[in-house]
C-alpha cells in the first residue's frame, strides 16, 4: 500500500488511547485508511474536523507529533488468480517471501449479496467424520463454527475437514494463531499437496490484536473474488473468532462506548453477522462456505460471543472429550447443522434423518441411564443396553477419527440398533424397518 | 422549500447534520455522497444539529456532504401487487434489483406500475364514505383486494364517480371523491402511509373471540392462539424456532401471510423464497407465495433498516386487515430489532437501561404489539392481524429485557426449551411454562366448546394436569430410583410420556404429521386421554414401561398415517387389542 504524493501530512495528535488516536484534519472520509507514525490506521469517528483513527498496530510509542497521512480510501486487497498458494498478513502483504500480488484493487468489507439473488444451498460437503456427516451434515454455502474449549484439537479437526472437502479453494483466516498453530496449518497443507489451492491471511499472537479486525474481511474479499468472479467453490476457515471479538471490544472500549453483555460492544451481533453472512450459494455455481472456530470458556455457551454466534451461524459443532470411549467426539446433543435437511434423504439415503434422530435419542436415554447409575440406582435391562450402545456409538460413529462414507455410517447405526434394541424400542417407521433392519 | 443541511459528524451509521431550517423527528432525508443518495431518518434534534440514522453503509462519507430533508416520515406504498413480493426493510423490491450485490443508494419502486388489474366497483356515485371504506376491488391472486378510501383522508367524502369495471394500472384514477369543502379529490389504487403510525379506519377493536387454527397440536390443542391475538416464541438458538414459524406460515388458517425476517440469516430467507412458491395452499391448491409478502432485512444488511422492517411489515398487515382479511404476521426475530434500537441508543450516547437497551424498550414493544388485533370495519365485517414474534434471548436466559418486555405485551407464550430440543422432542415448546391467556377468555372458551365440543377446555386443562403430574413423578423416580417409588408413579410418568410423544411432539418434516386438523387433534386427544383414564395395575415398572413404549410406538404410527385411512384403522385396531389385552 503506497502513499500518494499529493496528500497532506498532519503532525498534531490531540488525543491518544491504547487503540486510537485523534487529530484535527479536513476532507477525511469515513472508514478511510491512514498511516500514523508508519502504522496502519482506519477512521472510525468524525466529529467536525476531529478525526478518530483506530491504529491496527497499537499506539505504543506513538508521539503527539506523529506523522499522519490519509490514503483517501478504505482498506483494499489486490485480487487475482495469483493469490492462490500464498500467505499474507492482516494487511494483505505477503509473508512467504514471495512478490506482492498484482491484480484488481478491491475494497474489503464490501456490500452484501441481495438475498433474492442467492440460491438455496444444496450440495453436500462430505467429511468422513460421522459426527458431522451423519448427525450434522454440512452443506456448501453454510456457515458453521466449532465450539470448543481451548484444550481441544479444533484446529486439527478443521484442517482435516478442509482437506477432505471437495472444494476449489481453501482460504485460511488466522486470528491470534500461535506460531505453532500457524506452522501446523502450513505443514498440513503442504504435506497434503494442497498448497496450490490454499490462501492464508494470518495474524499471530506476537502481532498486535487490533490487526485481527482486518483478517476476516481480507479472507472473504479473496473468497468473493474466486466465488463470484470465477464461480469456484470456496471454503473459508476462520480461527479463532473469539479472539476477533476480543479485538472488537478493545476498540469499542477505547472509544468510550457503553458495553453491553460481557463487556462486548452493543453492535457485536451485527459485526459478526457481517462476516458470517458472506457465506453464500451463488446463482452461477460459486459458493462460499465458512467453517469457524469459537473457543469457549469451559463450555459456556451463554457468553456473548458464542451466544451471538449461535444466532447467526447455521448451527454449531461441539467438540467434547468423551470419558467412556476415551475419544474426542462431536457432541450429538449440542451440535446442530441447520441446513442438514437440505441434503439428508435427498443427497443421501432415504433413512438418513430417521436413523440420525433415533440414534441420538437412544444416546440420550443412555445419558439418563448414566445419571441413574451415578446416583446409585439399579439399572433396568433397557438402561444396560443403552449404556453399551452408547459406548459403541461413540467409538464407531461419534469419534472425530472416524473416516467412512455416509452409507457405511447408516449401516453401522442399523447394526447397532439390531444389536442392542428391539424394533419397537427404536420407534422407527415400519417401512424403514422392513427395508433396513439387520437381523 | 425543503430544509437542507451539511454533514458535520459520523460514527458508524449515525450522522450529525447541521440544518438550516425546521426538521421533524423521524423525518426522512437524503445525504448526497458524490451523487449517491443515502436515505436516513432523523432520530434526535438538538438546536440546529439533527442526528440521523443512515439506512446504508456510511463508508466514504465526509463532513460537508449535502443533506436534503423530505418533509415526510418513512412511508410505504400500499396497493395491489404487495402479495408475492419480496421487499427489504424500506420496501425496495429485491426481485427487481438485478445485481448480485446490493448497491448502496439504489431504491426501487415497491409496486409494478405497468401491470394492469381487473377492477370491479363496489361504491356508487352519491355514496358517503370515510377513510378505509371500500370503493372497488381487484383480484390479487385469488384474493379480493379492496381499493379503499385512503387512510389519510379526514372526515366524510361523497363519491362523485367510480371507474367502471375494467382493466387499470395502479396509478390511474379509479374514483373521484368530493370533500366537505366541495373540492374534488382523485383516488388511485395506491396510497402511502407512514410506517410508524398505526392505521385506523375501523369502528372498534373487540376482544378476540375465535381461535386461529395452525395445525400444530401443541398450539391448537394446548395453547390456542386467538385470531387477532398476539404470541411470542422465545428460545435459545437451535431449539427449532424457525421451523416452528415456517410451519405456522404454511398451515395457519390465514388469508394473508406477512413474514418479516428481521436481522436473521439470509439462507433462511432463501429457504422461504425457494420453498414458498412450491408449497401448496391447502384450501386453494395454489402456491402459498401468492398470498405471502416477505419483508427481509438479513443480519448483514444495514442495521437502521432492520428497525424499519418490522414497521413496514405491520403497516402492510394493517392494510390487508382493512380489507376484512385474516392476516398472520410473523416477525423473526424481534430481538434483532431491539438490538438495532440498542445500537442506535448507544451511539446517541443515551443513558442505557438494562443490558444497554434503551429505557423505553418496553413501551416500544408494547406499542408495536398493540397494533395487532381483530377489528370491526366500517361496514361491519371483521379483519384481523394475528401477530407472532420470536425472541432470541441472550444465552437462552429468559430474564432479559426483550423477553420480559414482550411477555407483558403478548398473550401467548410458547417457550422453547433447550432441554426438549436436546432430547429432539420437537416442537420443543415447553408444555409447563407455555401458556395461552386466551384459554381464560370466556369468549374463546365458549367458541371452543361450540366449535369442537362441549367441555373441550376442561379436557385441555386435564391434559396439562397429566403433564405436570408426570413431571412430578419423574422427579420422584429420579430421586428415589425406579424401585424406590410405587409402580403407580411409573404409570403416572408414562401416561405423561404418552401425551408428550403423541400430542406434544409433532414431526414438522413428515408429510402427514406436519399438519393436523382440529378434527384429528380432537380424535387423538380423546384417544390418549382414554388411555390415561384407565388404571392398568402393572406388576412392576418394567412391565409398565414396556407396555407404554409399545402403545406410544403404535400411536406414533397413527400420527404418521393418513387420518382414517385403512392403515390408520389397522393401527387403531392393533392399539385397541394391546390395551384390552393388558
Amino acid at each position: 500500500m503506497s502513499k500518494k504524493a499529493f496528500q497532506r501530512i498532519y503532525t498534531q495528535l490531540t488525543a491518544i488511547t491504547k487503540a486510537t488516536v485523534t487529530l484535527e484534519a479536513e476532507g477525511v472520509s469515513n472508514d478511510e485508511l491512514a498511516v500514523v507514525n508508519g502504522r496502519l490506521a482506519q477512521v472510525v469517528k468524525i466529529k467536525g474536523n476531529s478525526i478518530t483513527l483506530q491504529v491496527f498496530g497499537g499506539t505504543e510509542d506513538i508521539p503527539t507529533n506523529a506523522e499522519v497521512v490519509f490514503y483517501g480510501e478504505p482498506p483494499t486487497l489486490n485480487v487475482s488468480d495469483d493469490l492462490a498458494g500464498r500467505f499474507f498478513n492482516a494487511y494483505g502483504e505477503p509473508i512467504d517471501g514471495g512478490p506482492a500480488v498484482e491484480g484488481e484493487k478491491r475494497q474489503i468489507g464490501g456490500p452484501s449479496v441481495n438475498p433474492y439473488r442467492r440460491r438455496q444451498p444444496s450440495e453436500l460437503i462430505p467429511t468422513g467424520i460421522a459426527g458431522i456427516d451423519l448427525n450434522n451434515t454440512l452443506v456448501s454455502g453454510q456457515k458453521i463454527p466449532f465450539f470448543a474449549d481451548p484444550d481441544q484439537p479444533y484446529n486439527q479437526v478443521m484442517s482435516m475437514v478442509a482437506l477432505r472437502a471437495d472444494v476449489d479453494k481453501i482460504i485460511l483466516g488466522g486470528m491470534g494463531l500461535s506460531n505453532d498453530d500457524y506452522l501446523f496449518f502450513k505443514n498440513q497443507f503442504e504435506s497434503a499437496g494442497a498448497l496450490h489451492k490454499i490462501i492464508s491471511f494470518v495474524n499471530t499472537t506476537d502481532q498486535p490484536p487490533v490487526e485481527r479486525l482486518l483478517i476476516p474481511d481480507m479472507a472473504l474479499t479473496a473468497a468473493e473474488y474466486f466465488a463470484v468472479d470465477k464461480n469456484e467453490k470456496v471454503l473459508v476457515l476462520l480461527t479463532d473468532m473469539t479472539l476477533y471479538a476480543d479485538a472488537l471490544s478493545i476498540v469499542s472500549n477505547r472509544m468510550d462506548q457503553i458495553p453491553s453483555k460481557d463487556s462486548m460492544p452493543g453492535s457485536l451481533y451485527s459485526d459478526l453477522a457481517k462476516i458470517y453472512e458472506k457465506a453464500v450459494q451463488l446463482p452461477d455455481g460459486g459458493s462460499i462456505t465458512i467453517i469457524a472456530v469459537t473457543t469457549l470458556n469451559d463450555g459456556d455457551i451463554t457468553h456473548a460471543i458464542p451466544d451471538n454466534t449461535g444466532y447467526i451461524t447455521e448451527g454449531q459443532l461441539f467438540l467434547r472429550a468423551d470419558a467412556d470411549s476415551g475419544k474426542v467426539i462431536i457432541d450429538p446433543f449440542r451440535s446442530l447443522s441447520r441446513l442438514k435437511q437440505l441434503v439428508q434423504n435427498k443427497k443421501t439415503r432415504e433413512d438418513h434423518s430417521a436413523v440420525m434422530n433415533t440414534s441420538v435419542r437412544l444416546y440420550a436415554d443412555a445419558a439418563n441411564a448414566k445419571s441413574k447409575l451415578e446416583n446409585g440406582f439399579d439399572l433396568s435391562d433397557y438402561d444396560m443396553r443403552c449404556l453399551k450402545y452408547a459406548k459403541e456409538y461413540a467409538t464407531r460413529l461419534l469419534a472425530i477419527d472416524v473416516n467412512i462414507p455416509i452409507t457405511e455410517m447408516l449401516d453401522t447405526a442399523w447394526e447397532l440398533f439390531a444389536k442392542y434394541f428391539s424394533k419397537a424400542e427404536t420407534g422407527l417407521k415400519d417401512a424403514l424397518i422392513q427395508k433396513y433392519w439387520k437381523e | 422549500m425543503k430544509t437542507t443541511g451539511k454533514v458535520i459528524g459520523i460514527i458508524a451509521n449515525l450522522v450529525t447534520v447541521k440544518v438550516d431550517g425546521p426538521v421533524a423527528q423521524n423525518e426522512l432525508c437524503f445525504i448526497d455522497l458524490d451523487g449517491t443518495k443515502l436515505m436516513a431518518e432523523v432520530i434526535k434534534v438538538n438546536g440546529d444539529l439533527a442526528s440521523v440514522q443512515v439506512y446504508e453503509s456510511t463508508r466514504g462519507l465526509k463532513t460537508g456532504c449535502d443533506v436534503e430533508f423530505q418533509g415526510y416520515m418513512l412511508e410505504v406504498t400500499l396497493g395491489p401487487g404487495l402479495l408475492s413480493s419480496n421487499f427489504d426493510g424500506l420496501q425496495n423490491n429485491l426481485a427487481t434489483m438485478e445485481d448480485v450485490f446490493l448497491k448502496r443508494g439504489e431504491y426501487t419502486k415497491a409496486l409494478d406500475e405497468e401491470k394492469k388489474w381487473d377492477f370491479t366497483p363496489i361504491a356508487a356515485a352519491g355514496q358517503k364514505v370515510i377513510a378505509a371504506d371500500w370503493l372497488g376491488e381487484v383480484k390479487e391472486g385469488w384474493l379480493p383486494h379492496k381499493i379503499m378510501v385512503p387512510f389519510s383522508f379526514d372526515g366524510e367524502y361523497t363519491v362523485k364517480s367510480v371507474a367502471p369495471a375494467g382493466s387499470y394500472k395502479i396509478t390511474e384514477t379509479i374514483a373521484t371523491l368530493v370533500n366537505q369543502d366541495g373540492e374534488e379529490v382523485p383516488v388511485t389504487m395506491i396510497q402511502r402511509w407512514p410506517v410508524k403510525v398505526a392505521v385506523g379506519g375501523y369502528v372498534e377493536k373487540p376482544r378476540p373471540f375465535r381461535i386461529m387454527e395452525t395445525g400444530v397440536r401443541i398450539i391448537d390443542t394446548l395453547n390456542p392462539i386467538a385470531e387477532g391475538g398476539t404470541g411470542f416464541i422465545p428460545g435459545p438458538f437451535g431449539c427449532g424456532k424457525t421451523v416452528l414459524q415456517h410451519a405456522l406460515a404454511e398451515q395457519a388458517d390465514a388469508d394473508v401471510i406477512i413474514m418479516a425476517a428481521c436481522g436473521e440469516r439470509a439462507n433462511e430467507v432463501v429457504e422461504i423464497f425457494t420453498e414458498f412458491p412450491e408449497l401448496k395452499d391447502r384450501r386453494t391448491g395454489r402456491s402459498l407465495m401468492e398470498r405471502t409478502t416477505i419483508i427481509c432485512n438479513t443480519s448483514n444488511m444495514p442495521v437502521a433498516a432492520r428497525e424499519a422492517s418490522v414497521y413496514t411489515a405491520m403497516t402492510i398487515s394493517e392494510y390487508y386487515r382493512a380489507m376484512g382479511m385474516k392476516v398472520l404476521l410473523l416477525a423473526d426475530s424481534t430481538s434483532r430489532w431491539a438490538q438495532a434500537l440498542r445500537e442506535m441508543s448507544n451511539r446517541l450516547e443515551e443513558l442505557p437501561g438494562q443490558d444497554g437497551f434503551p429505557v423505553d424498550l418496553s413501551a416500544i414493544i408494547s406499542n408495536f404489539y398493540s397494533r395487532a388485533g381483530i377489528v370491526k370495519l366500517n361496514n361491519g365485517q371483521y379483519g384481523s392481524i394475528t401477530f407472532i414474534g420470536t425472541v432470541s434471548p441472550a444465552g437462552g436466559n429468559l430474564k432479559e429485557p426483550v423477553t420480559e418486555s414482550t411477555k407483558k405485551a403478548a398473550r401467548c407464550f410458547y417457550a422453547l426449551s433447550q432441554n426438549r430440543a436436546d432430547k429432539k422432542r420437537y416442537p420443543a415448546v415447553d408444555p409447563v411454562d407455555s401458556y395461552s391467556k386466551y384459554l381464560e377468555y370466556p369468549e374463546i372458551s365458549d367458541y371452543l366448546n361450540e366449535k369442537i365440543e362441549k367441555g373441550w377446555v376442561d379436557k385441555v386443562i386435564k391434559t396439562k394436569y397429566i403433564i405436570r403430574k408426570g413431571k412430578d413423578a419423574y422427579e420422584q423416580i429420579n430421586i428415589l430410583g425406579d424401585d424406590g417409588v410405587p409402580v403407580a408413579y411409573h404409570e403416572q410418568y408414562w401416561k405423561s410420556e404418552l401425551v408428550d410423544f403423541i400430542i406434544l411432539q409433532q414431526d414438522a418434516f413428515d408429510p402427514v404429521d406436519r399438519a393436523s386438523t382440529l378434527d384429528r387433534q380432537k380424535f387423538m386427544l380423546d384417544l390418549v386421554l382414554g388411555i390415561c383414564d384407565k388404571e392398568f395395575g402393572f406388576d412392576d415398572f418394567e412391565q409398565c414401561m414396556n407396555f407404554f413404549k409399545n402403545i406410544i410406538n403404535i400411536c406414533r404410527q397413527l400420527n404418521y398415517t393418513e387420518y382414517q385411512s385403512d392403515t390408520f384403522n389397522q393401527y387403531l385396531a392393533e392399539l385397541k387389542e394391546e390395551i384390552n389385552y393388558e
